[in-house]
């Protein structure tokens, strides 16, 4: 499952990985922000490809990996990609495949090197709202959970499926809208026993949480260099 | 002495209608362990989320000598720390740490006490090198002992635990229960484990249809009712 | 439908985030006003549900299915604030951890499916509470049709040129797509309701129906009107350059020292026409929010 290997990698080490959240997200962002507005060129995406894979050295994550979860966005891209090679624009279509792809590799970068929590925690103190946050953080800590749940439910189904008769279309729909409804019942009873366990620990409503580490100077400079690096290959990409 | 749990007469119905449970008398005095035996669906549970007030029936729940009703709720669930069934209900945050802080925090310590206070209940359940790390990473031994650091870090005096044993393997079964004796608080174990009854129990309870059928030793009543399969 | 990063121009994913970064602050302040802060583990269940109901294949012809995208099902479940906010925690989880949409389009990828995806859901299942199973499918059906008729056009507006038949054919499928949304929104929650009817919420009192009727008819207008601006690009283009030769007076003087690169020269054409859907938008946004308030009275 790819966000459990991203959550283990999210846990090593590195120079990367001990930074703060808050700045790492402000660098991606200025990253993803620079090269977003770079000419419409594939060559644009050339330093910027330069830094992520410099990030990625930095924070000795498995380069192969990282290179190879990235590419999810490359479908979608190269549909639009031939869209504007049929339009005549080949280079626009190379351009949006190279700048969505590093653009892609940026953010996984940025999971990557970042504790989902911390993460999170980094995104509430630069605004996020609260509830939007607590609620991201259990569907996250939920994900895996259900979803083993739901992969249960289908390999049960395709078992039934294998042995009986065949049934006819509307049947099998209304059998797969019977499964949601029990996919759905079952988180339901598990919320409803997240709420039990938690008001047996004397939760009344007010969620507290651990003071985490804040941003020592390291960071500071460490995102002041970032978005200057971004600004940087920005021009770079500019006047080539 | 006094008694720790004292429960009287109570009664519990479903929202459906069904007697869940049916005048149950129930008392647990400091250093013991009662072990609650008794088929699927006599009540076990259900009476257990009486003892912090999770469910409120008819009749008299006092722990350590509060009624447990809402105005106390704050103190009565400070006392008794609960051990639920399912670990992945029970260990919702996103790291381990948070997780066992997370009474501490609700209980109104700072964060750095908290956090202190967190620690040395991970460590006291061994488990003083994972706090960081997501509790779905845990094995089912390690979430269950997350769990009861969860509870052990808000320092209560009676540990309720839930079918402590589910999904763990012998292994950590045996290690569950060195931990457990070790622990000084009284216990109430809801079990169909009658292994892991017998390394525990000072005494037994046998539910059946929402009553206390028997109560005494655990032999005695896992002969009456022929509980062992095994021998 | 999740747009990534570096497919819509700078002016419209940065209007797109300056519109969702406040409406979803006001839906949090909405959904927290009226939910106890102990079911906040529910709706963060609920989310973690609807990624894991989208492993559960729907048949739907000829060896292919389809699955649950999920807006209206939350809508009818939970209201629309707390839909709305669990939908963005599910888009933001799928940009940032499986790289499925963009981070800097997550305001356009919020603002269609959680935003107008849940309004258009919601605006059938208030008007005709009195017919479930019509009010239902109309959701499912709107919110996908709403929330792919903004992707076209915002596309469409950001220069991506698709040629006219790729547009029917996508447009098509779409069309498709929000059929059968409706169609699974509708037998899920009669499911949901077979197993425990306490689970779907009432449905809404009777409140003003003739608002309803207006909402209803904004995202009707909308949605159509995505569909036709996408099918004509030019047309939407001849409107933002007429709002553009009026409107460019306004932005341009107080811009006009600046020379970054980002200067008063991206703010153009496209933009007006953003400005011109961001209007309609806002209207139908305006006309719900009598309704929410309603609803919550």
């Amino acid at each position: 499952m790819h966000h459990v290997v991203v959550e283990q990698w999210s846990r090593r080490r590195s120079f990367l990985h001990v930074r703060d959240a808050r700045a790492k997200l402000l660098v991606a962002l200025a990253l993803l922000a620079a090269l977003a507005t770079a000419p419409a060129s594939p060559i644009s995406a050339v330093p910027f490809a330069f830094l992520v894979l410099t990030g990625i050295a930095a924070a000795r994550l498995p380069m192969a990996s990282m290179l190879r979860k990235a590419a999810v966005v490359l479908p979608f891209s190269l549909l639009f990609a031939l869209v504007e090679w049929a339009a005549g624009q080949p280079m626009a279509g190379m351009a949006l495949l190279a700048k969505s792809y590093v653009s892609a590799l940026t953010v996984l970068l940025l999971v990557a090197s970042t504790p989902q929590p911390l993460l999170l925690s980094g995104m509430e103190s630069l605004g996020a709202p609260r509830l939007l946050v607590l609620m991201a953080q259990t569907l996250y800590r939920y994900l895996f959970v259900i979803s083993e749940q739901a992969q249960h439910m289908r390999l049960a189904a395709s078992c039934r499926q294998g042995s009986g008769a065949r049934r006819s279309r509307a049947r099998a729909f209304q059998a797969a809208a019977g499964a949601l409804a029990i996919l759905f019942a079952r988180s339901y009873s598990r919320a409803e026993g997240i709420q039990r366990a938690m008001a047996a620990r004397g939760f009344t409503g007010d969620f507290h949480s651990l003071q985490r580490r804040s941003f020592n100077s390291r960071d500071t400079v460490f995102a002041c260099a970032g978005a200057a690096l971004a600004v940087l290959a920005h021009l770079v990409a500019r006047r080539p | 002495m006094s008694p720790l749990i004292e429960v009287r007469g109570l009664r519990y119905r479903y929202e459906d209608g069904t007697d869940a449970l049916r005048g149950i008398d129930f008392t647990v005095y400091p250093g013991e362990t009662v072990v609650l035996l008794g088929a699927n669906g006599s009540g076990k549970t259900t009476f257990l989320l009486h003892l912090n007030g999770l469910l409120q029936g008819e009749g008299s729940v006092r722990v350590c000598g509060m009624d447990v009703s809402p105005r106390n709720f704050r103190e009565v669930r400070s006392k008794v720390g609960m051990v639920f069934q399912d670990a992945d209900e029970q260990l919702f945050m996103p790291t381990v740490l948070d997780d066992v802080a997370f009474g501490p925090l609700n209980q109104g310590f700072p964060a750095e006490e908290a956090a202190a206070r967190a620690r040395s209940a991970l460590a006291r359940v061994g488990l003083g090198d994972i706090e960081h790390r997501a509790p779905y990473h845990l094995s089912a031994g390690e979430k269950r002992r997350a769990a009861l650091a969860g509870v052990l870090a808000m320092e209560p005096e009676i540990l309720v635990l839930d079918e402590p044993t589910t999904y763990l393997d012998p292994p950590a079964q045996r290690n569950l229960i060195g931990l457990l004796v070790s622990l000084p608080q009284a216990k109430v174990v809801a079990t169909h484990d009658v292994r892991f009854a017998a390394a525990l129990a000072t005494r037994a309870v046998f539910f059946d249809k929402g009553r206390v059928a028997k109560e005494g030793k655990l032999d005695e009543i896992v002969e009456l009712f022929q509980w062992d399969w095994g021998t | 439908m999740h747009i990534p990063d570096n497919f819509l121009s700078t002016r419209v994913w940065l209007t797109l985030d300056g519109v969702a970064a406040p409406a979803v602050a006001w839906v949090a302040r909405r959904a927290h006003k009226g939910l106890d802060e102990a079911r906040i583990p529910l709706l963060g269940v609920l989310g973690a549900f609807v990624f894991a109901a989208q492993m559960v294949n729907f048949p739907v012809g000829v060896g292919t299915s389809a699955h649950l995208v999920g807006g209206a099902l939350l809508t009818a479940i939970l209201g629309p604030a707390p839909a709305a906010l669990v939908m963005t925690a599910i888009i933001a989880t799928q940009a940032f951890v499986f790289q499925d949409g963009g981070v800097l389009a997550l305001g356009a990828n919020v603002f269609n499916m959680a935003l107008a995806g849940v309004l258009a859901a919601w605006v059938p299942l208030r008007l005709f509470s009195g017919r479930r199973r019509v009010s239902l499918f109309l959701a499912g059906f709107l919110s996908v049709a709403m929330s792919a008729g903004l992707a076209l056009a915002e596309l469409t507006i950001s220069g991506i040129r698709m040629p006219p038949r790729l547009l029917a054919l996508s447009a098509g499928l779409f069309a498709i797509g929000a059929i059968v949304e409706g169609m699974i929104t509708l037998a899920a929650v009669r499911a949901i309701e077979r197993l425990n009817p306490r689970w779907i919420g009432p449905a809404p009192a009777n409140g003003s129906r003739a608002w309803a009727a207006i909402a209803f008819a904004a995202v009707l207008v909308v949605v159509v009107g995505l569909f036709a601006a996408s099918g004509a690009p030019d047309g939407v283009m001849q409107i933002g350059q007429w709002a553009d030769l009026h409107a460019r007076p306004v932005w341009a003087a107080p811009m006009a020292d600046y020379s970054l690169p980002a200067g008063p020269l991206w703010l153009r054409r496209p933009a007006a026409a953003m400005l011109g859907l961001g209007l309609v938008g806002g209207s139908a946004v305006a006309a719900s929010y009598f309704l929410l308030r309603r609803r919550s009275s």
